[in-house]
């Protein structure tokens, strides 16, 4: 079965998926479906798999069980990687050296051509581009070390929009980040949900992702625990407080 | 100078030099950014078990050499993607396995004289002939155009070895080319340098270019420089001095690093004393933010509260070319001189 990617409504199709590492599956039975323009956030304590599952999308953990669609292909045949743009949570963004800003958002952009060809007028067009949508286009030469936190988390959202993704993945963007660096990076999230970017955030802080999220997905140990509007997961919350309280009395 | 240059060895030698000199310092760059500095290091360790091979067997040394420094470099990539803990082990057990065999080998058939030995470990480079001095020149050539070609793809791998197998880069792929390239590297220096110093040129000058830049690509300017250098630098200055000269590069790079790690200072110090971070600044300028842009050399400076501020590195700088109505003329004439740099003169009150 395939659809035209481009307007495929479906971004993310996953059918009791299970994924894990070394064999091992960490989680087991995700039924997901994801629609394009959908802001997703993957709540849940340490330890219940939202990593492993967005991993997985990715390439970086094992798909053991279930059938994985990304923009109706099966995840193993999907050829171009770039289609889901990945933004780490990460300490350092160069390793051992140091680098500028543009050079780090170049990188996204390496495997949309072929190993010999260097980047070209196009490639710096949209480096530029990047870093416009996530405000730093008056820092690409800087180098990325004397960034704040929350400027590098958005050079690493920049590199992974560079190669125009239909989804961006990230893993837990505001973490880490201080108060208010958390508002502008909010501001930038909020900017690509209008624009119509579909985004799978991993977060512990639905607090800093309010009024930008539109669908709330809970893992607990490994499995689908919720699944809903934010409005619906506030009643959830307050239920399971509830049953909590009636337990402990 | 011209008293050098006649004689065959020394062209040979300084000919040598220069290849090896530029090719060391453009792959060692991605093992100090992957901080495994000490690769080719143990590299070399294992390469002085193949100059065994050929010492033994009677082949040329060079030849057996990099087959022994591809393997163990390619063995080290298959180690490091299976994570294990016991990796570090196997790598400890190789490196000094494959030294430990070369000094034993080497000794057996040499007897008990060990020039040969000490050549192979710390460089003879008067002994390099014309024929050597050709294989290495092509292999230094291949080295350098191979890391040209693929240095962006080198540096994701090295700098996010995560995000670039997510992007679908062949990861592993080029973590082997590297490693071959770094086998080679550490072959073509053999000579020269000696096995146990050629880290040294690989490292010393990218630790030096570090100082100086604030990009990947100007560093690796530097570094190939501060490379060719030490390493010609220091085959000169031993034929004069009458030292070794695989030592005397070495000591040479380590100068420069010294150099460029005060220049690196100096100069960190002048841009700190000559420019104003503005106020804490949570707000972000940018098109659309409300705050009028104004162009100001070659970027843009935001007019906020009466004063503009223009991004530097993490912060928001005071850019002010005009001078404070207050302030005394002379002070304003220099600032206004300085228009479009960070400047000392500027003296205006901040908001709180
Ligand atoms: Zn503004
Ligand atoms: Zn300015
Ligand atoms: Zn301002
Ligand atoms: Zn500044």
């Amino acid at each position: 079965m395939s659809t035209d990617d481009a307007t495929s409504p479906t971004v993310v199709d996953l059918r009791a998926a299970s994924f894990g590492h070394h064999g091992r599956p960490v989680v087991t039975g995700i039924d997901l479906t994801v629609t394009r323009g959908e802001v997703l956030a993957l709540l849940g304590p340490n330890g219940s798999g939202k990593t492993t599952l967005v991993t997985g999308l990715l390439g970086l953990s094992e798909h053991l069980g279930g059938t994985v669609e990304v923009l109706g292909t099966p995840l193993d045949r999907l050829r171009d990687r770039t289609r889901i743009g990945y933004v780490p949570q990460r300490h350092t963004l160069t390793g051992g050296v140091r680098a500028t800003v543009s050079e780090i958002v170049s990188t996204g952009l390496l495997a949309t051509r072929p190993w010999w060809r260097p980047a070209g007028r196009r490639d710096r067009d949209a480096v530029r581009r990047a870093l416009e949508t996530v405000g730093l286009a008056d820092r690409a030469r800087f180098d990325v070390d004397t960034l704040s936190g929350g400027q590098q988390r958005r050079v690493l959202i920049a590199r992974a929009l560079v190669a125009q993704p239909d989804v961006l993945v990230m893993d837990e963007p505001t973490a880490g980040v201080d108060h208010a660096s958390q508002g502008v990076l909010a501001g930038v999230l909020h900017r690509l949900a209008t624009s119509g970017t579909t985004m799978l955030v991993v977060t512990h802080e639905l607090e800093a992702l309010r009024g930008v999220v539109d669908r709330i997905v809970e893992l607990d140990a490994g499995h689908l625990a919720f699944d809903g509007s934010p409005h619906g997961y506030a009643a959830h919350q307050a239920e399971r407080a509830r049953a909590a309280g009636r337990g402990a009395a | 100078m011209s008293e050098m240059l006649a004689l065959d060895f020394m062209r040979n030698a300084l000919l040598a030099a220069l290849v090896v000199g530029l090719a060391a310092p453009m792959v060692g760059i991605f093992l100090v950014q992957r901080r495994l500095s000490l690769v080719g290091d143990g590299l070399g360790h294992v390469a002085l078990a193949g100059v065994a091979i050929g010492v033994v067997t009677s082949t040329s040394p060079v030849w057996t050499a990099l087959v022994a420094a591809v393997l163990a470099g390619v063995a080290i990539e298959l180690i490091r993607v299976r994570g294990r803990t016991s990796g570090d082990v196997a790598l400890a057990l190789m490196f000094y396995g494959g030294i430990a065999a070369g000094v034993v080998i080497i000794n057996k058939v040499d007897g008990a004289q060990t020039a040969n030995l000490t050549g192979y470990l710390f460089g003879a480079i008067t002994t390099t002939t014309t024929a050597d001095v050709i294989v290495f020149a092509a292999l230094s050539a291949v080295i350098v155009l191979v890391t040209v070609v693929l240095r962006q793809r080198f540096f994701a791998v090295a700098g996010d070895e995560e995000f670039a197998r997510a992007s679908g880069l062949p990861v592993l792929a080029l973590n082997i080319v590297l490693a071959v390239l770094t086998a080679v590297t550490v072959v073509v220096a053999m000579r020269v340098i000696g096995l146990l110093l050629i880290s040294a040129l690989m490292i010393i000058p990218n630790a030096a270019a570090q100082q100086l830049s604030a990009s990947f690509r100007a560093a690796g300017w530097w570094a190939a420089g501060i490379g060719v250098a030490s390493s010609v630098g220091g085959v000169v200055t031993s034929y004069y001095a009458d030292t070794a000269s695989g030592g005397t590069i070495v000591l040479l790079a380590i100068a420069l690093f010294a150099v460029a790690a005060l220049a690196g200072t100096l100069r960190r110090a002048v841009a700190a004393a000559r420019h104003r971070h503005a106020e804490r600044h949570l707000h972000e300028h940018g098109p659309g933010c409300g705050h009028e842009a104004v162009a100001h050399g070659d970027h843009v400076d935001y007019l906020h509260d009466g004063h503009r501020h223009a991004a530097h590195e993490g912060h928001y700088d005071e850019h002010a070319d005009h001078p404070p109505a207050d302030a005394d003329p002379g002070s304003g004439g220099v600032a206004g001189a300085r228009a479009g740099r960070h400047t000392l003169g500027d003296r205006e009150e901040v908001t709180r």
